[in-house]
């Protein structure tokens, strides 16, 4: 049977991934797309403009050496690819040179699926081989791409399930083709009043069918990365659950579901110090787990940097500095190393049964 | 949708995980005595013996005993049930439970394979009677037109349900979806189709729902077809069956028991510890669960000829021994150039 890539190839998206969540790395979500961006910069008062967000991203990208050892790639949305910084220095070569990785979101967004409950697909298939060419050219080593499952009492449904692992695998396996390292993102909403288990079971499930759907499509799971949701109760659950139960099930999750040859799985989550504190957990909770576990984070990385700029020039190093801290935080965070802000050492006793999940 | 009603309490997995842990202890894997027929069996079987010296060094090797349901009920000849003495000894009792292949129409020889009736009650009893737990037999060939979809869809879809009833019974399921080596096939093409069918497989237990901490996965070891020209060393063979396992079994999954499907006792052991000494990273037990790969020598020993059984007792220690060995990966094999096999991983090996 014919091989979908080359040994060189494959050696190629091996070692790409390894490097994007080599130990103490993780990944800065820094696509937001022109939207999602006016939404955070309004927050802070500032104007949704293209010279706003470049200042922005200028802000993270400026950061020193201290962030190499803890970012090993940046996701850029397409014009930020494009933009350089106040000294005329492509915002690509500032990263590239630091030796960290560039991965470009290449996805163009939801759409609905018709005769569900309000449940989505996401388009950009077309034409994505040849804007995957181009992105290789132009610096891009790493893809993103974005699907979104809502639990509810009717979802998600079968069909949102094997379509949104459908989409992701024809995804993937483009992207390999140009030897570019897709990160495949099946993302559960945490909207919701349903709880630990909930989450837990339907995340099982998705992730079951994802990696059926990688299988069909011929993807070399070496060569790729997976960025899922934390297993958490929805945000309108009334139960509290301890971070070491929030650890204790998405790991049952993952270790039921994703095959020991995907190489890392960095982790998306809201919050801030709440991100970095279940990050530690996860990787203090006693189950063995045969893939590298970091983060990749926008908002968590990101909102103090923000919130300290506020538009204003003067501001910058100080906003500088907070990510900074974050990125470091988060670095301790996935090597498990992270004793919190106002929390208590987790201790190993915490996990309670694993039966219970 | 995906709402989950739970198919098993916490204590029912942990039951099923604990079981399984046992089977596959560090150094154990399973004797495959499902094969052996009638009289046969009971003469042969070892474990029935009652010598204390013998069976310690057998029970440090032998996690777990697959019987069928004949020998399941015979005694020793002091009239004490096969599977009460193991059980004694801290081996766990497995019955086969499946009720062998049939054709799959409008395939080009390809099968499933039956038994789902009745199996809630049959497990129940074997339950009562001492069983710990099961296996199910599939089977899938190589061809030009084989394995078809049907087939592996099919096969894995049984195998599922298999399961899903013994755990309801306490029973933790041995999956066993066997790919004959017949055929002239390439290891390349072995390692392809063990991928599908794997990952069909886990599809079909997580669509039902079961727990796979309280399973134990009986697959071939990736080898090329008995007619193909080339000959593969034991580290390829390693390579490429750690390398697909790595790609479909998930981690919860418990252990690895490799079938030998017509391997020789030696070359059983050789390969599956180079699959323990392989430099990738394996979280699951890697072992055995042999018949004829532990059993060849004994027999031939023995020959029917009574006054033989010391002798072949002591063939079936020493396959055991070794295979428990190579289950650690610190099997030094006598046959072949010994510490010169253990440096031919290649790092950049094409799987």
């Amino acid at each position: 049977m014919p091989q979908a890539l080359s040994e060189a190839q494959k050696k190629e998206l091996h070692e790409t991934a390894l490097r994007i969540v080599s130990p103490g790395k993780g990944i800065l979500a820094a696509d937001e797309s022109v939207g999602s961006m006016g939404k955070r910069l309004a927050q802070v008062g500032v104007e949704n403009s293209e010279e706003n967000r470049r200042q922005f991203r200028q802000i993270l990208f400026s950061a020193d050496d201290r962030i190499n050892s803890c970012i090993g790639g940046v996701i850029f949305f397409h014009e930020t690819l494009y933009q350089y910084s106040d000294s005329g220095v492509s915002f690509v070569k500032m990263i590239k040179d630091r030796g960290i990785m560039i991965g470009v979101k290449v996805d163009k967004g939801v759409v609905p699926l018709p005769g569900t409950y309000g449940e989505t697909t996401t388009q950009g298939l077309d034409g994505l081989s040849e804007r995957c060419a181009q992105y290789k050219k132009d610096g891009a080593v790493f893809a993103k791409w974005r699907c979104v499952l809502k639990i509810s009492d009717n979802n998600p449904s079968q069909l949102a399930i094997s379509e949104n692992a459908g989409v992701l695998a024809r995804y993937s396996s483009i992207c390999q083709q140009h030897c570019i390292v897709p990160i495949i993102e099946p993302e559960i909403l945490p909207d919701g009043d349903h709880d630990l288990k909930r989450c837990q079971s339907v995340t099982e499930k998705v992730l079951a069918e994802v990696y059926k759907a990688m299988s069909e499509h011929h993807v070399y799971l070496e060569g790729t990365l997976l960025k899922p949701n934390m297993v958490t109760p929805g945000h309108s659950c009334l139960t509290k659950y301890t971070p070491q139960e929030v650890a204790m099930a998405t790991l049952t999750a993952i270790r039921r579901t994703v095959p020991p040859a995907v190489t890392g799985k960095s982790y998306i989550t809201p919050g801030e110090e709440e991100a970095s504190i279940h990050l530690n957990a996860i990787n203090n909770c006693p189950l063995p787990k045969p893939w590298i576990l970091t983060f990749s984070f926008g908002r968590a990385l990101q909102a103090s940097a923000l919130r300290a700029w506020r538009g204003h020039k003067e501001n910058e190093k100080a906003a500088t500095e907070q990510f900074i801290k974050r990125a470091e935080i988060n670095s301790l965070a996935c090597q498990g190393k992270y004793t919190g802000d106002n929390h208590a050492e987790s201790g190993q006793q915490m996990y309670g049964s694993i039966y219970a999940y | 949708m995906t709402h989950q009603y739970p198919a098993l309490t916490p204590e029912q997995k942990k039951e099923l995980q604990d079981i399984a842990q046992r089977i596959v202890a560090p150094g154990k894997g399973i004797l495959a005595a499902d094969e052996s027929t009638g009289s046969m069996a009971k003469r042969l079987n070892p474990i029935g013996v009652e010598n204390t010296e013998e069976n310690s060094r057998i029970d440090s090797c032998i996690g777990g005993v697959i019987f069928f349901h004949e020998t399941l009920y015979q005694n020793t000849d002091d009239g004490i049930p096969f599977a009460k003495l193991i059980k004694d000894r801290g081996i766990v009792v497995g019955i086969k439970v499946d009720k062998g292949v049939v054709p799959l129409a409008g395939t080009n020889g390809e099968t499933t394979t039956q038994g789902l009736d009745g199996l809630s009650e049959r497990c129940a009893q074997y339950k009562k009677d001492g069983a710990d737990f099961a296996k199910w037999r599939c089977v899938l060939k190589i061809s030009e037109t084989t394995p078809s979809e049907l087939a592996i869809f099919e096969n894995a879809n049984v195998l599922a349900r298999y399961a899903s009833i013994c755990q309801q019974n306490g029973i933790v399921p041995i999956v066993e979806p066997e790919i004959l080596p017949d055929g002239e096939h390439d290891l390349k093409r072995c390692q392809y189709v063990t991928e599908k069918v794997l990952a069909a497989c886990y599809k079909a237990l997580s669509d039902h729902h079961v727990y796979l901490e309280g399973t134990l996965l009986k697959p071939n070891m990736v080898t090329a077809g008995h007619s193909c020209p080339t000959k593969y060393s034991s580290e390829e063979i390693a390579m490429a069956t750690v390398t697909a396992l790595r790609r479909t079994v998930p981690p919860a999954v418990t252990g690895v028991t490799f079938l030998s499907g017509g391997q020789s006792e030696e070359e059983a052991s050789v390969n599956l510890n180079a699959i323990n000494t392989c430099p990738l990273m394996k979280p699951w037990a890697l072992t055995f669960s042999y018949g004829r790969a532990l059993q060849a020598s004994a027999l031939s020993a023995w020959r029917g000829v009574p006054n033989q059984e010391k002798q072949a007792t002591e063939e079936f220690i020493k396959r055991a021994q070794a295979n428990g060995l190579a289950a650690l990966g610190k099997y030094e094999s006598s046959g072949t150039a010994g510490a010169a096999g253990q440096s031919l991983y290649v790092a950049n090996h094409a799987y």
